[in-house]
């Protein structure tokens, strides 16, 4: 039907902004928790006056800075992307969505530019205090750049405070503090730090435990896995806590995300949570077929989570594609309160939405006020819809199943195993009882892979599973693509991808370099 | 305060937000100008060490201005955004590559073990010195030359093809290379950068070949830049431009546009020739009285700089003039008025503004505190933190 969208290009747009993303995320969670565990390092050495914690501090800012600099770099492209690569996107919801990113360059950017640098030049031109200011500043400036821009990937999630002008074809902001203080930007935002916390906290931790098998620079090695396992722990904790909060949201808001998320194609009450399972290959929606070749649930948990009530029903996959239940959810759209809509009447719907727009750019080039009437009114009542004109086939509502449920299972598993690790790291180290187990310390230094592997899975659920949208049910990925040649895009892709994997290898090179290298220098970067 | 403005006052304070951005980026860009000269003025490595941590204290600040001036552009005219950056492809593409090379070079270059070996991320930083300035230059020169690409919101209700802008040249923007306009202002600000990288090494070095090499490179790079410049201003005070009718936005072509837009804003004039004059003292005070003023150059050049930009900004966006013409469908061409965002954003983002005055004060105090005292190449060898 939209045979003529060049689906090449946009598969190959999507290919280029998930690999800038995957990459720049590699550094940012460690820039979010490592400014704050040196933060806290240095309060310590400013409060006791001990050169020892200086030089801690000294060394844990040195690998800060190998990390930000690649960090920068490539976050100025995610930035332009929406431009370059999303430019009917970026009219379509600019006047809602360039805010937050401008909000973070001018609140954020400056401050953590301006107070980095007094962190790395300013140990002999400052006071002792103005420093610890400064690196303080430094944590608080890189964490309100992440509230901004996820109160923006929010917004696409969740679009809310915004009304659609048909004059000017694009969503115009109404509300900036629905925008900000919406449920689900603020579950991201914390769920999304605290996981930066954590993957700082493993970092040190597996970073220490390699100066205790070395036995090199024991002391510092067991103060900052005192500092990290606290730090972690609490992180850890909170991270449960708002990945519940995060997950309710998204039953609430996108509850196809969540079916895939739970592999969960035939809904039913009282559902439970998969424990463990093994997705059946090559199951198709609608087929009948069992999901699962193996399966192992907590029973009634899904709907507990999901709806705050064990007997809630949860529409699966099939039932979303079919409509026809009675949802319990606070659906963005209240219509479909009594009876959720089949996506096939929902790209009826949308195509309304579509052509009561054409209708009404005419009647207004007419300036045929009844027919403007009309339309604008048409217009109004089916836009809640308006995206699913844009999709190809009912299929394509369907995100990736098989990727958004293991990331999301990988994730939840990985995430408990972090408290664990936490935990036990900081018994063991307050009992001064650490060195003996080697075999934890290999295992602590083996987990910090695995931190950014959870780490990425979780940006895996919330991007791979709310696709095809880019702005939730109101536009698909395809209708949101810049008009480029697809080979244009294939080029810069593999430009980025040579680019970034080059300087990934540099600075991983540089870090273990560094970290071999151990705080003797004094703290130089 | 903010919501009693009218929707036209508002686009003009946020084009004044924008142009005062775009003329601090330029400004900021002695960053990239002073990379290109590290061979040049550096012979030795202890000089070149020198050099690149002088620079090294400022490149985040330019980053930062660039890329809080790509996301005010998208908050305040996301028209703009969207058609500049999704048509010009390519342009952009070129700006941004050397941009990230640039962000690990000065981190990774001194490091052991850092896989390409530091000459490699000294050519980084001298490919963004180039590339940064020459590109980014040109893509402003755009501003007046124009570019061909076509804008119909109605694009949104065919469903087989639903682009807003599309770009009507596959070169997707790397044609305004073939523009001389768009080339003399690309270079004028490649000389102009590398002005005032070396005034900047002169006030923030304490090292006599260095400042002996820089004060000899400094006429050999005003010279171009004065020649290039005069070129482009020539040619667009000489040209048409597209202006807007007021009543209905409609545009249309204006012999002499930008010659009218000088003569008509008497403010934007002053500013005009006050940043000329600004520019000319901050490179003659050094060479002509080189022990008394050799350091104060850039106190000069800096604000010339940024009031020039500033002015050049105006003449392209003010006085009812289309700052984004399209020379494929003269209908399309942007305006401040059509490319805005809504008049809740932008008072929204006027509110947020007020926090500029703010956040510079900051970085004066911080950059006071930590810039004391010059570098030289004892500071080098002290052990603290270096590039």
């Amino acid at each position: 039907m939209v045979s003529n969208v060049d689906l090449s290009l946009i598969d190959w747009s999507r290919a280029q902004f998930a690999l800038t993303a995957i990459y720049h995320w590699i550094f940012v969670p460690l820039t979010l928790g490592l400014a704050f565990i040196v933060a806290i390092m240095e309060s310590v050495y400013v409060r006791t006056g001990n050169q020892e914690w200086k030089q801690i501090t000294k060394f844990w800012m040195t690998l800060f800075g190998i990390n930000f600099a690649i960090g920068v770099a490539t976050g100025i492209i995610l930035e332009f992307q929406f431009g370059t690569n999303w430019s009917n996107y970026s009219w379509f919801v600019g006047d809602i969505f360039g805010a937050p990113l401008a909000i973070e360059g001018i609140m954020a950017f400056f401050l953590e530019s301006t107070f980095i640098a007094v962190m790395f030049f300013g140990w002999n031109k400052v006071s002792k205090k103005f420093h610890l200011a400064a690196s303080w500043l430094t944590a608080i400036g890189a964490n309100l750049s992440a509230l901004w821009i996820l109160v923006a990937n929010a917004w696409m999630q969740y679009p809310i405070g915004m009304q659609f002008n048909p004059d000017t074809a694009r969503n115009e902001m109404v509300n900036f503090w629905s925008v900000l203080l919406s449920p689900v930007a603020i579950h991201k935002f914390f769920h999304t730090v605290s996981s930066g916390y954590v993957t700082a906290s493993v970092f040190v931790i597996g970073i220490s435990a390699w100066f205790l098998l070395k036995k090199r620079h024991t002391q510092l090695a067991k103060r900052s896995m005192m500092v990290a396992a606290i730090f972690g722990l609490a992180a850890s904790l909170f991270l449960a806590f708002t990945g519940d909060g995060s997950a309710y949201q998204v039953s609430q808001k996108q509850p196809m995300k969540l079916a895939a998320m739970e592999g969960l194609y035939q809904g039913k009450k009282g559902a439970g949570l998969v424990a463990f399972g093994i997705l059946a290959p090559g199951k198709k929606q609608g087929d009948n077929k069992d999901a699962f070749l193996v399966k192992v649930e907590f029973p009634k948990l899904l709907s507990f989570l999901g709806y705050r009530n064990p007997d809630a029903f949860v529409p699966g996959v099939d039932d979303l594609m079919k409509g026809g239940f009675n949802p319990g959810f606070d659906h963005v759209n209240p219509i479909e309160k009594e009876r959720a809509f089949s996506i096939e009447e929902k790209i009826s719907l949308g195509k309304n939405a579509v052509a009561s727009l054409a209708t009404y750019r005419e009647a207004k080039a007419a300036n045929d006020t009844a027919k403007i009437s009309t339309s604008l009114g048409a217009l109004r009542q089916n836009f809640p819809w308006f995206g699913y004109a844009y999709l190809n086939s009912p299929d394509s509502a369907i995100p990736n199943v098989l990727l958004t449920f293991y990331s999301f299972h990988l994730m939840v598993y990985l995430g408990f195993y972090f408290i664990l690790l936490f935990t036990v790291i900081l018994y063991l180290v307050h009992n001064d009882k650490l060195e003996s187990k080697r075999w934890l310390l290999r295992i602590a230094i083996w987990t910090i892979p695995f931190v950014y592997l959870a780490s990425e899975a979780g940006w895996v659920v919330a991007e791979v599973g709310r696709q095809p949208w880019v702005i939730q049910d109101l536009m698909p990925v395809m209708a949101a693509a810049s008009k480029i040649d697809a080979v244009s895009v294939i080029i810069t892709f593999w430009l980025f991808a040579t680019l970034f994997t080059v300087l990934l290898t540099a600075e991983l090179m540089i870090m273990i370099r560094q970290i071999k290298i151990g705080p003797k220098d004094g703290g130089t970067r | 305060m903010f919501e009693t403005m009218s929707i036209e006052t508002l686009q003009a304070y946020w084009w004044i937000i924008i142009s005062i951005l775009g003329s601090l980026l330029v400004f900021l860009m002695f960053v990239q100008g002073g990379q290109t000269l590290i061979y040049t003025i550096g012979k030795t490595e202890p000089e070149r060490k020198m050099l690149v941590n002088a620079l090294g204290r400022k490149w985040e600040f330019t980053f930062t201005t660039l890329v809080t001036f790509g996301g005010a552009f998208f908050a305040s005219f996301p028209l703009f955004y969207s058609t500049s950056f999704g048509g010009a492809y390519w342009v952009w593409m070129a700006i941004l590559f050397p941009f990230i090379i640039q962000a690990v070079a000065y981190e990774f270059r001194s490091k052991p073990n850092n896989l390409l070996g530091h000459k490699t991320y000294e050519w980084f930083l001298i490919i963004n010195g180039l590339l940064g300035t020459v590109l980014i230059g040109a893509a402003v020169a755009t501003f007046f030359t124009g570019s061909a690409f076509s804008v119909n919101k109605s694009s949104l209700t065919n469903l087989l093809d639903p682009a807003i802008s599309r770009w009507q040249n596959r070169a997707h923007g790397l044609e305004a290379l073939l523009n001389w306009r768009n080339v003399a202002l690309g270079l004028a600000v490649f000389f102009l950068a590398r002005v005032l990288g070396i005034l900047y090494f002169m006030n923030t070095i304490d090292n006599q070949q260095i400042l002996a090499r820089s004060k000899k490179q400094l006429l050999i790079n005003t010279i171009p830049f004065l020649i290039f410049f005069l070129a482009f201003v020539i040619a667009i005070l000489t040209m048409p431009g597209y202006a807007v009718h007021p009543q209905d936005g409609f545009i249309f072509g204006e012999p002499l546009k930008y010659f009218h837009n000088l003569t008509q804003m008497p403010p934007v004039l002053l500013m005009f020739a006050a940043g000329v004059v600004f520019v000319l003292l901050g490179v003659a005070l050094p060479i002509l009285s080189f022990d008394k003023n050799g350091s104060s150059g850039i106190w000069y050049a800096g604000p010339g700089t940024i009031l020039t930009v500033f002015a050049l900004f105006c003449l392209a966006g003010f006085n009812n003039t289309a700052y984004y013409p399209s020379y494929y469908d003269m209908q399309s061409s942007l305006t401040i008025h059509n490319s805005s965002s809504s008049h809740y954003t932008l008072t929204a983002m006027s509110y947020v503004s007020l926090l500029v005055p703010f956040v510079i004060a900051y970085i004066w105090y911080a950059w006071k505190a930590i810039n004391s005292r010059k570098i030289d190449a004892a500071e080098m060898e002290e052990g603290g933190h270096t590039y």
